[in-house]
């Protein structure tokens, strides 16, 4: 018995002090990085993620504008395109998501230009087959072809305008040989020796003859395929290509099939509308996170204090569980990450009166039991086990109401909803271990003892009688 | 004992006067302005647009350029301090017109700023609509079944769904009544996050109403011999102390919020405080009062002058 309350103590003491180590915002050790559930990209660098109405930014809510269903596919592949283009925008953290069957949502933070980003995000790419003689210029690069028209978006957003390079081997514009518009098909597929990831590709009956004649007399000189004037891919021609050919090189499968889809749908695959739009000035969102700030503090303090004061070491007790409720939040928070928006940081406080109001009802039980004459073991024993179903019942039916609020959130075009139901419904988990478990575990260190009995007779008003 | 459950007349006759009011509202509202609450884009569709312009400028002014782009159902209205911060509504426009409206502002009021802008087409408006109702549908069958669940060893358990579901309404209508009237007097709109508040509060409600059921459920068995009412009345004032206390934190973390908070989110956490408190006050008030009445079968009998006789009180 000594030995198992020994093991929950050290538990919460464990926990605790890894919630405080990662809420903490200081340099985190590298296994603290590397604890985490799934990592996209690289180490994750523990940091709160906040949401655009925080930090200022731009929301694009992208429509496929098409009758009848959206094929799966050709939305996939316009995210692609789209995930492309934001890349070019050089913002720092983007986010493009798809949501429900015809809808991608970009979400692009500290964008001070949104009318210049939104037309990227939707305007139709332009790909040209340029002439690249015996040089390849390297992939990114930007280049000043001889083709004109088409609406091209030459050095968006984070790309330097005027980085456009001529060829450095006519001093001129680079020879566009053809566009995209001539290109019937592109896919990827594999090499029947290496198995490599390459790219097949058909051509149109113009584009056919146009490459047929160009690649006759430049065997062995480079082709740069060119999206929106900026280099994907340098092969060396190594054959006549009559139709249709193949395109080999060091691709990784994901990049052929990025490659192949960028040939593919160099216009978007589907056409796209913005339907909803929101853009968030800077200061705006500046604002909103210090005032908010401010206010939980406050709040959660006034919390603090209430409990100390109105069930005294019981009170105590809580408002450490509670101050390891906000550290688990938090590092929660960090790790999945969830980015926090207003709304969710309006789900974690309601979450906070939840965690607040598990502990109300195990000390009222508790007082209850205690007025009723019994020792205080038992008592913080009834206290416990008589408020379990209350707090159950009560945590599930708002989880109930927590969940349909996300499912039906992710309809609602703002991420704002999720983010509240998302944040509430891990808050209510964690009250669950902190009010209860951590609560418990700090109550039966002090009240548990047989000399405690003795020590606390005669002084109810200790115990918030 | 005191005895709460024993006025339930009043409390019915309280919430009802409440719950009028806030139909009238509602009414007035619909008859006024075509719509119960002041929608905002997120449901109708339509642009919102908040700028600062360099220099100060009549909201007359600024409308004309919005008019000269054809836009005359723009409305528009200073904001803050300053004087020279405004907020723009009107209909849905691409963002080529935006760029061109914003040169042309900026040109005539020496620099433009945009604060927020935010666009929402006809269709996605439609469908928040149409979520929303279904979330509340929803949420409310789920809730009553789980009820029913959860005290399935209670005689009559659905009475307990329907009790709370009941509170759960007042409470929405309640709620509805405070923004309606908030919006014909302060002009605030509904929008996304308020559908946040709403569930926020359904959530609480029920909450607040499952925490005295279940004291209903223990002491139903712990004390066989009382009647229904008195092992009601006896659940409300066990556990009045924790709904005092848990409302009161609720209550410090919001008024924080209020005093501190930004502006943005005032509305929204107002809107929860009054659905809080009603699903604090109905959850006494009316979700068990009700329970009493539908197991006495009194409904009719208190509002019908048959005067019966007082309950004991233990």
């Amino acid at each position: 018995m000594k030995d198992r309350s020994f093991g929950a103590l050290l538990l919460v003491i464990i926990v605790a002090s890894l919630a405080l180590l990662i809420a903490l915002p200081v340099d985190h050790p590298d296994w603290a990085s590397n604890l985490l559930f799934w990592q996209p990209e690289g180490f994750r660098d523990l940091e709160l993620k906040q949401g655009l109405d925080l930090q200022g930014g731009l929301q694009v809510l992208l429509q496929a504008d098409s009758v009848g269903e959206v094929n799966p596919d050709a939305l996939e592949s316009a995210m692609l395109v789209v995930e492309n283009r934001v890349n070019g925008l050089g913002v720092s953290e983007p986010l493009v998501q798809r949501q429900g069957e015809n809808r991608i949502i970009v979400e692009l933070p500290g964008v001070d230009d949104p009318d210049q980003a939104i037309s990227t995000l939707k305007g139709t790419g332009l790909l040209e087959f340029v002439a690249a003689g015996r040089q390849a210029p390297p992939a990114g690069m930007i280049l000043e072809t001889d083709h004109v028209g088409g609406s091209v978006a030459v050095g968006t957003g984070g790309v330097e305008t005027g980085a456009a390079t001529l060829n450095p081997e006519t001093g001129e514009p680079w020879h566009t040989i053809m566009t995209g518009a001539d290109l019937k098909s592109a896919q990827v597929g594999f090499d029947n020796l290496t198995s490599a990831p390459i790219i097949l590709f058909e051509l149109g009956d113009s584009g056919t003859e146009i490459f047929r004649d160009f690649t006759r007399q430049h065997i062995g000189e480079v082709v740069s395929i060119v999206m929106d004037k900026q280099v994907l891919s340098s092969p060396v021609i190594q054959n006549v290509i009559d139709g249709g050919g193949q395109i080999s090189g060091q691709f990784t499968q994901e990049e052929a099939k990025g490659l192949a889809v960028q040939m593919q749908y160099g216009a978007l695959p589907v056409p796209l509308a913005v339907i909803d739009t929101r853009a968030v000035g800077a200061t705006l969102g500046a604002d909103s996170v210090r005032s908010s700030i401010t206010a939980g503090v406050i709040g959660l303090f006034v919390v603090l204090l209430f409990m100390a004061v109105y069930y005294r070491v019981p009170g105590l007790m809580a408002d450490v569980a509670l101050i390891i409720f906000v550290l688990i939040n938090l590092s929660i928070f960090k790790l999945i990450p969830i980015t926090l928006t207003l709304p969710g940081i309006a789900g974690f406080l309601l979450a906070t009166g939840t965690a607040v109001d598990a502990n109300i009802l195990i000390f009222e039980r508790m007082k209850e039991e205690l007025r009723a004459g019994k020792p205080l073991r038992v008592a913080v024993d009834a206290g416990f086990d008589r408020a379990w179903t209350s707090i159950l019942d009560s945590n599930l039916s708002t989880l109930i109401t927590a969940g349909i609020l996300f499912y039906f959130g992710g309809t609602f075009g703002a991420s704002s909803v999720r983010g509240f139901a998302v944040t509430l419904i891990i808050g209510i988990l964690v009250s669950m271990f902190t009010a209860v478990f951590v609560t418990r575990v700090l109550m039966k260190l002090v009240f548990g003892r047989r000399k405690s009995e003795e020590q606390f007779a005669g002084k109810a008003w200790l115990l918030g009688v | 004992m005191y005895n709460i459950v024993q006025h339930r007349k009043w409390y019915y006759l309280f919430s009802g006067i409440l719950i009028l009011i806030s139909l009238l509202a509602m009414g007035y509202s619909w008859v006024t302005t075509s719509s119960p609450l002041q929608l905002s884009i997120d449901f109708t569709g339509g642009a919102y647009w908040e700028f600062d312009l360099a220099d100060a400028a009549a909201p007359g002014d600024i409308r004309d350029v919005f008019v000269e782009f054809g836009l005359s159902d723009t409305s528009l209205t200073t904001l803050g301090s300053e004087g020279n911060r405004y907020q723009a509504r009107l209909k849905s426009i691409d963002d080529e017109t935006k760029a061109s409206i914003e040169d042309e502002l900026g040109a005539r009021f020496g620099g433009i700023d945009t604060r927020q802008f935010r666009n929402v087409g006809p269709s996605v408006g439609e469908e928040v609509t149409r979520a929303a109702f279904m979330a509340v549908l929803v949420a409310s069958l789920a809730i009553l079944a789980f009820i029913a669940f959860a005290f399935r060893n209670v005689p009559h358990p659905a009475r307990y769904g329907f009790a709370a579901i009941a509170a759960m309404v007042h409470d929405i209508l309640i709620t509805l009544g405070f923004v309606s009237i908030m919006g014909l007097v302060a002009g605030w709109e509904v929008d996304a996050l308020f559908l946040t508040a709403l569930l926020t509060v359904i959530g609480y409600s029920v909450q607040d109403s499952i925490v005295v059921f279940d004291r209903i459920r223990e002491n139903t068995s712990r004390y066989r011999g009382e009647d229904f009412e008195t092992i009601a009345n006896r659940s409300l004032l066990e556990t009045v102390h924790r709904s005092v206390a848990t409302q009161l934190n609720a209550f410090f973390i919001m008024i924080a919020i209020l005093m501190f908070g930004g502006d943005t989110i005032k509305p929204f956490i107002a809107t929860m405080l009054v659905g809080l408190l009603s699903g604090t006050y109905s959850s006494i008030f009316i979700a068990v009062p009700l329970l009493v009445s539908w197991e006495m079968g009194d409904l009719r009998r208190l509002f019908g002058g048959e005067k019966r006789s007082q309950p004991a009180t233990a």
